[in-house]
């Protein structure tokens, strides 16, 4: 029996050839299209509505959603089964997992679990510490570190077993992410860490927030010599700040993030500090995009996500383009349903 | 000892050459080693190399030790156990982002394999996860046994050729 207010599942497209997933999202990449991607902070609730609240809120200018797992160590819904909501409607998610909070038996679980969920595409991360977050009496896992992960999700794809050789009948079909810091120490040795997570598995990567494009490209200068970049996707972070003391307060209490004196001091001479941030941020955009090597950029927009929809509009990357939404298309849509 | 670990960082070069000559010993001792008893020299030796390493790298006996690819600085001591290189976190002064008195392991890492012959290239290696049932027991011995067994299945393999 079908009740007609039964959720309509996500489709899943076919695989094109040379394609790890059949996700929109490498699609996109794979054809050459600047991608735009954004964090979706997943909400301390048990309520899908909030979930496809702030999934709404991207539509028209996102091609894949992150779901995180657990950012700086803070609980919330786990990025699993915010994907798994995202998917059911149509959304491209990209399933965030950390280290520190599962061992390796619990991961590949969660792999496989997403991937039979529709999630196409995984980012592989360490993870923040345990003290960063609102349970600093937690146990830190870190069973495996970010590499171990990125080698075991590409074990699982193409070798088809556990990490303990143990068939797996279907593999997951998913395109491999991890993140890098450009700007933190040891600066030398950060493009040969990516070749590393490239040698691991790594298709794409999503940095961390780049205030200071003059870092990011001695970072590409140097991936670039390592020969790196025809072989991973690279997606810049970026995000709006809201005030120089916001600011300020960022890069004195999050790890890794990395903003010049420059930057504070313009943000603290304008008038409107969260409109002078949305300018700064639509400007990195667009400086970012003439970048070779750079495939596009990564939003977090942490409590300001309403302005996503905005910068992106009047940074003009998406050329006109329009990314795959529900209710993009009513009449395919309409066809589905039908069938 | 932190100060002597950062010691041990910035005598990258000598410690791997000794450590070098040590385990080429090791190895070779392997048929006393045998005849000995792996099981029985697991105790003694692991308590003999957890003083030494302890002292000298602030080691937290893994079982599987990979201070000549590590530029001499041990990754366990890392907060998140990386053995693949920092993490995103790591402060502008070059700090741990967990533990901020602490130089991150792996800045220190990056710096001592500099020091070592062909240490950035080791740095380089992707490093297996690593097996928890080996906490606490003896990386010499491991080494030893294994090496030797490596060296006879090469020694066998070249037979029938």
């Amino acid at each position: 029996m079908i009740f007609e207010d039964e959720p309509v599942p996500g489709y899943p497209l076919p695989i094109l050839p040379g394609h790890s997933s059949p996700g929109r999202f490498e699609r996109v990449l794979r054809a050459g299209l600047f991608a735009v991607t954004a964090e979706l902070a997943p909400p301390d609730s048990a309520d899908p509505e909030e979930v496809y609240r702030r999934a709404r809120i991207f539509d028209g200018c996102v091609d894949a959603i992150n779901a995180t797992d657990g950012s700086g160590a803070n609980c919330h819904m786990s990025s699993l089964a915010v994907c798994a909501l995202l998917t059911r409607v149509g959304y491209a998610p990209v399933m965030q997992i950390s280290c520190r909070d599962k061992n390796r038996i619990a991961i590949q679980g969660d792999i496989l679990g997403g991937a039979a969920m529709g999630v196409c595409n995984l980012l592989c991360l360490t993870g923040d510490g345990v003290q960063a977050g609102d349970h600093p009496q937690a146990l830190p896992v870190f069973d495996l570190d970010s590499l171990t992960l990125l080698e075991t999700a590409r074990t699982l794809r193409d070798e088809h077993h556990f990490l303990s050789g143990r068939k797996i009948s279907y593999a997951p079909r998913v395109l491999l992410g991890a993140a890098e810091n450009p700007f933190a120490p040891p600066l030398e040795w950060r493009a040969q860490r990516l070749a590393k997570k490239v040698a691991a598995g790594a298709q794409f990567i999503q940095t961390q927030f780049c205030y200071d494009t003059a870092a990011l490209r001695a970072f590409i200068n140097q991936v670039e010599q390592l020969g790196l970049l025809d072989k991973v996707f690279i997606l810049v972070g970026v995000g709006p700040l809201r005030s120089a003391k916001a600011a300020e307060w960022i890069r004195t209490h999050v790890p890794g993030v990395h903003i010049p004196d420059g930057v504070i001091r313009r943000l603290a001479g304008a008038t409107d500090g969260a409109l002078e941030g949305r300018k700064l941020c639509i400007e990195l955009i667009q400086e970012i995009r003439t970048l070779k090597g750079v495939h596009g950029v990564h939003l977090m927009a942490y409590r300001q996500e309403e302005s996503v929809a905005e910068i992106i509009e009047r940074s003009g990357v998406l050329d006109g383009r329009v990314p795959w939404y529900p209710g993009r298309d009513p009449q395919t849509n309409a066809t589905r349903m039908a069938s | 000892m932190y100060a002597l670990r950062q010691w041990s960082v910035r005598h990258a070069r000598g410690l791997n050459a000794f450590y070098k000559g040590f385990e080429s010993g090791l190895v070779a001792l392997h048929p006393l080693w045998k005849r000995l008893g792996y099981q029985r020299l697991e105790r003694p030796v692991a308590a003999v190399e957890r003083q030494v390493k302890g002292l000298l790298f602030d080691c937290r006996m893994c079982g599987l030790c990979v201070l000549s690819s590590t530029g001499m600085s041990c990754p366990m001591n890392c907060p998140k156990n990386l053995r693949n290189g920092p993490c995103g976190g790591v402060r502008a002064n070059g700090h741990c982002e967990v533990r901020p008195e602490m130089k991150c392991v792996w800045v220190e890492a990056v710096a001592g394999s500099a020091r070592i012959p062909g240490g950035r290239a080791a740095l380089a290696t992707v490093q297996a996860a690593v097996d928890r049932r080996l906490q606490g027991r003896s990386s010499w011995l491991r080494v030893a046994r294994e090496r030797a067994a490596q060296a006879t299945a090469a020694a066998s393999a070249g037979g029938t050729r």
